[in-house]
């Protein structure tokens, strides 16, 4: 199985373990140390794209919380909800709904195997 | 060059008075525009900007003078209006039109009295000093409250509508209160013989003592309290105060030195244009007398200043043609009501009277001789008659069939007129006089939201008596106009949370996804519903919330068992029950609080907070807490938080009841407990009250009997005195009452919405929680006792039941792939403990570059 995070049309064939399906926790959050930095992974086993990738780092507070925030669905998008401040990102490519200043990186991710696979841009 | 701008110079308009008449007046003048023709100057003889004296009793019970005061601070000043507070006028000299205070003399070209009236004190010998109390201004409650400090029993003279506010507000500062009346009935210009007794009962059962056809002779010194009246006939009555309130006076007395017409009765003569005999002053209010009648209501006030508003702004003002008296009331908690011609006074006049002594309620409605037409009416005990007998009786709306039916008992409430009913031309409120129609138009112009419709109309910001109307014909007219009011949670629940609490216990709903599927859209939710749904399933089935259903439903706090601060590390707080703690414990928090480093404060609810773990410090932390027999504090749910207490009468000389076991009885209850938002509670051993118990969710205070209960408290950024609820409690009946309570609460209240709000937006309000609470009348007691007694059962330390789980441990972890900690984290030293680093000088650290 090769699922990769759809809105990211980067084309990589370098692909980089970075946990287990294990670590996973299922409609939430878990955080990984990604070549130098802090990458949130979310894990949603029924979806079609079942785990997201984004930057760890909230923008508003600048502090590293975002694989901590809830998952929700608003307007048809994916979402985070960051838990300081509240602020919304889609999962899909990082947009923060309510304030289009703000946005989150987000990678190239894909469950192969037991193995969580990040892309290298 | 542009020569249209000439400069007409203004006119100098003075108002003498700055109380709720003449601030009416002065916001008049501003909305209609008369500032531009008049230079105006408003002197008040007190030290505040006018204020509500219709809730003066409040002041008492947890309002400040800002909080009574009318208008924004500022709001004369930003028009121009040049007030004079604390200066009063002492004489008008006509002759040369100028006003003449203490320090000054001040032109006039037009003149308005609103000097109010004065309270009357009939001559006693004897009287002074804490005997001689009046109750008109805040100044005259600060020396009541202070002749109250030292005070065990309070007389109010007189029984009228300001006598008994006047004896609640004695019996608000804890003293036991005694109504003195010289007529034979409470109340008798509003109210029949009957109705009298009524409220004589019903006050009289709430321990006020009521003492009706005494004619007080003379004061004198007491002995078993500081001064004794002497009644006529030889009876006396001892008490430590005195407050008169037997009747008002008008103000007219610089109407009476300048030579203005006075009416016999007091009152500045006024005609229908509120012209005094001098047409350059008005008069308007308790001050002036129309038609040998002085109105002492705040509505004909009003309307009064209404009119002389709109005269000096140059329009159409209407004429003054009289006022309806009717009042509704709320005295010592007891309904009155007094519409029309209460006494059928009216040639041909006939009534229709209910009476009910078990529970002393009184009903009385004035028909006329035709049986045609409502004239007036009289209510004790229930004012929810109140709205539709007035409509009748001011709208002339022809009688039912069976006219009785209006005041007699409804199985399915009392009976309502429909909002539809009522013509556009329908005084809605009488205070700002804003019609039916009027209300209608301000929807029709897209004003769809109710505390909008009130500041734009006025409607309800007077006395507040028509809120229960205006909603319902708010209500009715969003509806005729097709809107639907959309209570829906979020876009994933088409519900309110009371809703979905009650779809959870009728259906037995056990999780999310379960509810989701059942009354929900998709198949995610979002950060409302989540929550939302995640706590009502706590406060109902009380399941671990990091059961892993459960788990991806909780804020951040909750799914972590922690409270996030600003730079992602969390702050942990062990339950320390009634802030009792021994000094092994204490050393125990100091020993972990130093191996982790973790900066260390007292919190407000008598609990030690640490400060600044990481992540994967949690667990490790808890273990060691737990071993040492703490449990979680719960500091970071929606759930109790503590029960904060004093000593008591183990260790303090006046504690009369030991609090720090009730404080501990109670919150080893409820702790656990989830609910719409935080609660929290206090326990103090005596009235003395240092445990702050009247400021919480829940405040318990004991008396020498057991304990009083005060609910929907709160601090904060809106505080909010808590009401009492019940009075000299066992523990039994306490705890019983407490759970009724709660429960209730997280049955009915909103998401997110404290006690203290939910109270308010109680249909109803306390009354209504009595009757549910204490009386039952929803027969819903034992089911509110046995829903909290599973939370209670149920209970288990949530951060024992984690740790004794390696797979729920697994999310305690900063990173998933690697050991280190946040390295983005970064602490400096400031008065000997680690505090996060400011985004200032993060650049002074030394940091590894990341490559990025």
């Amino acid at each position: 199985m090769s699922l990769s995070n759809a809105a990211v049309t980067v084309q990589t064939s370098d692909w980089q373990a970075v946990c287990s399906r294990h670590d996973l926790v299922a409609q939430s959050g878990v955080v990984v140390w990604f070549e130098g930095r802090q990458v949130a992974l979310f894990y949603l086993p029924e979806h079609d794209t079942p785990v997201f990738a984004v930057d760890n780092q909230d923008p508003k507070s600048g502090a590293h919380v975002i694989g901590r925030g809830l998952i929700g669905h608003l307007k048809g998008e994916l979402v985070v909800a960051a838990p300081l401040y509240k602020q919304h990102f889609c999962l899909s490519d990082g947009r923060c709904l309510e304030d289009a200043g703000q946005s989150l990186q987000v990678w190239p991710v894909r469950i192969s195997g037991e193995q969580v696979e990040i892309g290298l841009a | 060059m542009n020569a249209a701008t000439t400069i007409v110079p203004r006119e100098q308009l003075i108002i003498v008075g700055n109380g709720m008449v003449g601030h009416h007046c002065v916001e008049q003048l501003i909305e209609r525009g008369a500032l531009s023709r008049y230079a105006l100057r408003v002197f008040g003889e007190e030290r505040q900007r006018a204020y509500d004296r219709v809730h003066l009793s409040e002041y008492f019970s947890g309002s400040d003078a800002e909080t009574l005061a009318l208008g924004a601070a500022g709001a004369y000043a930003e028009h121009g209006v040049q007030l004079h507070l604390g200066e009063a006028v002492l004489e008008i000299d006509r002759e040369r039109r100028e006003v003449v205070t203490p320090l000054g003399r001040y032109p006039y070209d037009q003149l308005i009295l609103a000097t109010g009236s004065y309270p009357f004190v009939p001559p006693i010998e004897g009287c002074e000093g804490a005997s001689r109390l009046v109750y008109r201004t805040l100044d005259d409650l600060d020396a009541i409250r202070a002749a109250a400090a030292n005070a065990r029993r309070g007389v109010v003279v007189g029984g009228g509508l300001l006598g008994l506010e006047a004896a609640n507000a004695l019996k608000s500062l804890g003293l036991e209160a005694h109504v003195v009346e010289f007529a034979p009935r409470l109340m008798p210009v509003q109210l029949d013989n009957e109705g009298g007794a009524a409220l004589r009962a019903q006050i009289e059962a709430l321990g006020v003592g009521v003492h009706l056809s005494r004619a007080t002779q003379s004061v004198a010194a007491g002995e078993a309290y500081r001064y004794r009246m002497n009644f006529d006939g030889g009876e006396f009555l001892e008490t430590d105060l005195i407050v008169f309130s037997a009747g008002i006076r008008p103000q007219d007395a610089l109407g009476r030195s300048s030579g203005l017409e006075v009416a016999a009765r007091g009152g500045v003569v006024i005609d229908s244009d509120c012209r005094s005999s001098d047409a350059r002053i008005f008069a308007i209010g308790e001050c002036a007398s129309w038609n040998g009648s002085v109105f002492g209501l705040v509505a004909p006030g009003y309307s009064m200043a209404r009119n002389v508003a709109a005269a000096l702004a140059g329009e159409n003002a209407g004429s003054f043609v009289g006022a309806d008296m009717s009042t509704k009331l709320k005295l010592l908690g007891v309904d009155v009501g007094s519409i029309g011609d209460a006494h059928g006074a009216t040639p041909g006049a006939r009534s229709y009277r209910f009476i009910d002594e078990a529970s002393s309620a009184y009903r009385r409605l004035v028909v006329d001789a035709s049986g045609k037409r409502v004239l007036g009416a009289v209510l004790v005990g229930d004012n929810s008659y109140y709205d539709t007998l007035l409509q009748y009786v001011q709208n002339g709306i022809a009688l039912p069939a069976d006219p009785a039916a209006l005041i007699l008992p409804q199985s399915s409430g009392s009976p309502a007129l429909g909002a539809d009913a009522l013509p556009d031309s329908a005084t809605i409120c009488s205070c700002h006089n804003v019609s039916k129609g009027a209300i209608c138009s301000a929807i029709d112009n897209g004003c769809g939201e109710l505390g909008e419709l009130k500041q734009q109309t006025k409607a309800c910001t007077g006395c507040g008596g028509c809120a229960a109307l205006l909603k319902q014909v708010f209500e009715h007219e969003l509806i005729a106009r097709g809107v639907s009011v959309d209570k829906s949670l979020c876009e994933h629940f088409a519900y309110t949370r009371q809703e979905l609490y009650a779809l959870v216990r009728v259906e037995g709903i056990l999780s999310f996804d379960e509810m989701l599927a059942k009354h929900g859209r998709g198949h995610v939710g979002c950060d409302i519903c989540k929550p939302t749904v995640g706590s009502i399933l706590a406060s109902c089935w009380n399941q671990p919330i990091m059961d892993p259903s459960l788990v991806p439903l909780q804020d951040t706090n909750d799914t972590f068992m922690a409270n996030m601060q600003k730079n992602g590390t969390y702050s942990v707080v062990p339950r320390i029950p009634g802030g009792e703690i021994t000094p092994d414990k204490l050393i125990v928090i100091g020993q972990v609080a130093k191996k982790y480093d973790l900066y260390t404060k007292i919190t407000g609810g008598q609990r030690i907070d640490l400060f600044g773990a990481q992540l994967h410090e949690l667990p490790a932390i808890w273990s060691e807490l737990i071993d040492a027999g703490f449990e979680t504090g719960h500091a970071y749910g929606k759930s109790t938080r503590t029960v904060k207490s004093c000593v008591g009468s183990t260790w303090c000389r006046y504690g009369v009841q030991d609090s720090v076991q009730m404080a501990l009885t109670l919150e080893d209850r409820y702790k656990g407990l989830r609910s719409p938002h935080k609660l929290k509670f206090a326990v103090s051993g005596c009235t003395r009250e240092c445990a702050e118990a009247q400021s919480k969710d829940i405040g318990v205070i004991a008396t020498e009997k057991g304990w009083n209960l005060y609910i929907c408290g709160n601090g904060g950024m809106r505080p909010r005195h808590a009401e009492l609820f019940a009075t000299d409690l066992d523990d039994a009946g306490l705890i019983r009452i407490i759970d009724r309570v709660l429960m209730f609460y997280i049955r009915t209240a909103d998401k997110l919405q404290r006690t203290s709000v939910w109270r308010e937006s109680l249909d109803g309000g306390l009354d209504y929680l009595k009757q549910v609470i204490l009386d039952d009348s929803l027969g819903l007691g034992a089911e509110l006792e046995a829903q909290m007694q599973l939370v209670v059962d149920r209970y288990e330390c949530e951060w024992a039941n984690a740790l004794k789980d390696p797979e729920k441990l697994k999310r305690f972890r900063t990173f998933v792939n690697d050991q280190r900690p946040d390295p983005s984290v970064h602490f400096v030293r400031e008065r000997g403990q680690r505090r996060p680093i400011a985004a200032a000088e993060l650049h002074l650290i030394p940091t590894t570059e990341e490559v990025l």
